[in-house]
């Protein structure tokens, strides 16, 4: 006889655990399938993970979860040829009992929420493919089929939590494949360092720890950034640019990622660490418009496979657990008053999605991902202009100010129209607004 | 490209490798010889599993792929990759992600 369950979560990433964790608090019968070795061991992330999202399905993580250093600086560098320009952000109040934002060791935290997965009830499978969804005549999902023997599993409902590439919704129909320019490929490294120079090189002391986020010459023009965290004995670098233009212009990305960690303001930062892996991974970046549809009779998609990533601030494992806790909050209510899982009761979840910050903030970005695919500027005019500017304004020579001034103007007007700058201006204050 | 090497970046990494059962192949290798002039896979792949082979067509090993997705979502054109994740327990398995 074929095993029937209140749920199945495909995926323990963050989104299939806060599913699955919240689930199975909440007293239903829950069955989780995860194609790795153990949660985490597929995952790749920056890692930057945001302390409320977390908060809100386990109040007291910090007690157990493997953290490694809470944010206290953020600098956000444009970077030219041997230069940055930019803004730095430290507080001390980042030192707070219960800080915000953490940098994490994704094969190492998922590992952790897993855990907490299965202590709360659910039954966890690893090393198991979900290779389709089992739907009647009607369409509705009434199961999936993993690459097990007999690996067939039965369930009111199917929560999709498998990530950016979303196999099973679109093998499914219910969501087309991925545009090359809705999503960005990442590639990464984790270099091993002695934390006394971490702490040297960024000036920090203890548990706190620096990110930087970067944009400008090393993506060659192309739409993307890169990234570099500290966490409590490594550094995670990398960088991302989205697909299409990988495609359109011909460059691979393990050359940025080279050039990257040779650029002069980088490379003093990172010597002396020893690189112990090499990770790649797409971000999907379309925004709300790329957001399909989230669910339907018998089924839910969350998290990454839902699209739902803010490119704009380089949010989304805290999207993936608060969707993965709304999937789960809605069949819980569903089955306390009764109702079954059709499409029209399980869009209370929709419901949720949109009156939080989850699909606001994607909203407010609508138009940006377009914005930047158009202008190619904002990723290399622009970065090599401020760093110029910069350093013409900071040469103390023979020159007077006012003809630094008309100097830099000038170098802004020929680079782009004055109209050009304006239109950009305007352009991206209303994607921001 | 090849000035860096990718295989000492995958060199790192922990693979549980399925012996003989690739879970990406190339459909049709006179599709990639003789309709696609740019061959993106071949330089858009973190883990360069593609290579120009020298009659003009594409080879396909995926021993050090990272299953990140993206040579199915470039060759959409040409629709020429049957892209699956490995078996469940398979494939790259990352120590730190
Ligand atoms: C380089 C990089 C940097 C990032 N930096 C940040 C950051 O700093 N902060 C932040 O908040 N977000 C960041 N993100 C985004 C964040 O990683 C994702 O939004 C988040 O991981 C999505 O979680 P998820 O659970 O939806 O998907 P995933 O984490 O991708 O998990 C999906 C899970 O499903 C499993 N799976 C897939 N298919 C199947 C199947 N068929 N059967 C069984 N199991 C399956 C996978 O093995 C995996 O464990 C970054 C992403 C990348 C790539
Ligand atoms: S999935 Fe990614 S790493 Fe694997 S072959 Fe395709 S592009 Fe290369």
């Amino acid at each position: 006889m074929v095993e029937k369950f209140d749920a199945i979560v495909v995926g323990a990433g963050p989104s299939g655990n806060s599913a699955a964790y919240t689930l199975a608090k909440g007293g239903l019968k829950v069955l989780q399938i995860e194609r790795g070795e153990y949660s985490g061991s597929k995952n790749v992330q920056g890692a930057i993970m945001y302390a409320d999202a977390l908060e809100r399905i386990i109040p007291d993580f910090r007690d157990d979860a493997p953290l490694e250093r809470h944010i206290i600086e953020q600098r956000i560098w444009l970077l030219g040829d041997d230069s940055y320009i930019g803004t730095n952000y430290r507080s001390d109040s980042f030192n707070s009992e219960r800080p915000n934002r953490y940098t994490i060791i994704r094969a190492q935290f998922d590992k952790w929420f897993n855990e907490k997965v299965r202590e709360a009830g659910a039954l966890v499978i690893c090393e198991t493919t979900v290779t389709e969804l089992l739907r009647d005549a009607n369409g509705k999902v009434y199961g999936v089929r993993t690459d097990r023997e007999n690996g067939e599993v039965h369930a009111d409902v199917v929560i999709m939590a498998d990530g950016v590439n979303a196999l099973l919704a679109r093998r499914a129909d219910l969501q087309p494949e991925l545009p090359p320019e809705n999503a960005a490929l990442a590639v990464k490294e984790i270099h091993f360092i002695d934390p006394a120079l971490i702490e040297q090189r960024f000036q920090v002391k203890g548990d706190e720890g620096v990110v930087i986020e970067m944009m400008g010459k090393v993506t060659g023009g192309m739409v993307g950034t890169a990234f570099l965290y500290t966490n409590k004995e490594s550094l995670t670098i990398g960088i991302g640019c989205l697909i299409s233009d990988f495609k359109e212009r011909g460059i691979a990305p393990y050359k940025l990622l080279e050039d990257l960690k040779n650029h002069p303001v980088i490379k003093p930062l990172i010597q002396g660490g020893e690189v112990k892996e090499y990770a790649g991974h797409l971000i999907p970046e379309g925004g709300y418009k790329a957001v399909p549809q989230v669910c339907g009779d018998g089924w839910m998609v969350v998290g990454d496979a839902a699209h739902l990533n803010n490119a704009a601030h380089r949010e989304g494992s805290n999207l993936a657990m608060t969707s993965g806790r709304f999937a789960a909050e809605t069949l819980i209510e569903l089955k306390k008053q009764g109702k079954a899982p059709v499409a029209a009761n399980l869009a209370l979840y929709k419901k949720k999605l949109d009156e939080s910050f989850v699909m606001k903030d994607l909203k407010k970005y609508k138009n940006l991902p377009e914005i930047m695919h158009m202008s190619p500027q904002f990723f290399s005019a622009y970065p090599d202009l401020l760093n110029g500017a910069a350093h013409n304004l900071f040469t103390v020579d023979n020159v007077d100010k006012k003809t630094k001034e008309n100097q830099i103007l000038k170098s802004f007007a020929k680079r782009r129209s004055l109209f050009g700058l304006v239109g950009d201006a305007f352009k991206l204050a209303r994607a921001f607004r | 490209m090849s000035m860096i090497k990718v295989e000492d970046k995958l060199y790192q990494n922990r693979y549980i490798v399925d012996e003989n059962r690739p879970h990406i192949y190339i459909k049709d290798a006179e599709v990639c010889a003789s309709n696609c002039k740019s061959q993106p896979c071949t330089f858009c792949c973190p883990a360069n599993c593609y290579t120009k082979d020298d009659a003009g067509g594409v080879n396909l090993v995926t021993d050090g792929c990272l299953e990140c997705g993206t040579c199915r979502v470039i060759c959409q054109d040409h629709g020429n990759v049957s892209w699956n994740y490995p078996r469940g327990g398979y494939g790259i398995s990352y120590k730190f992600g």
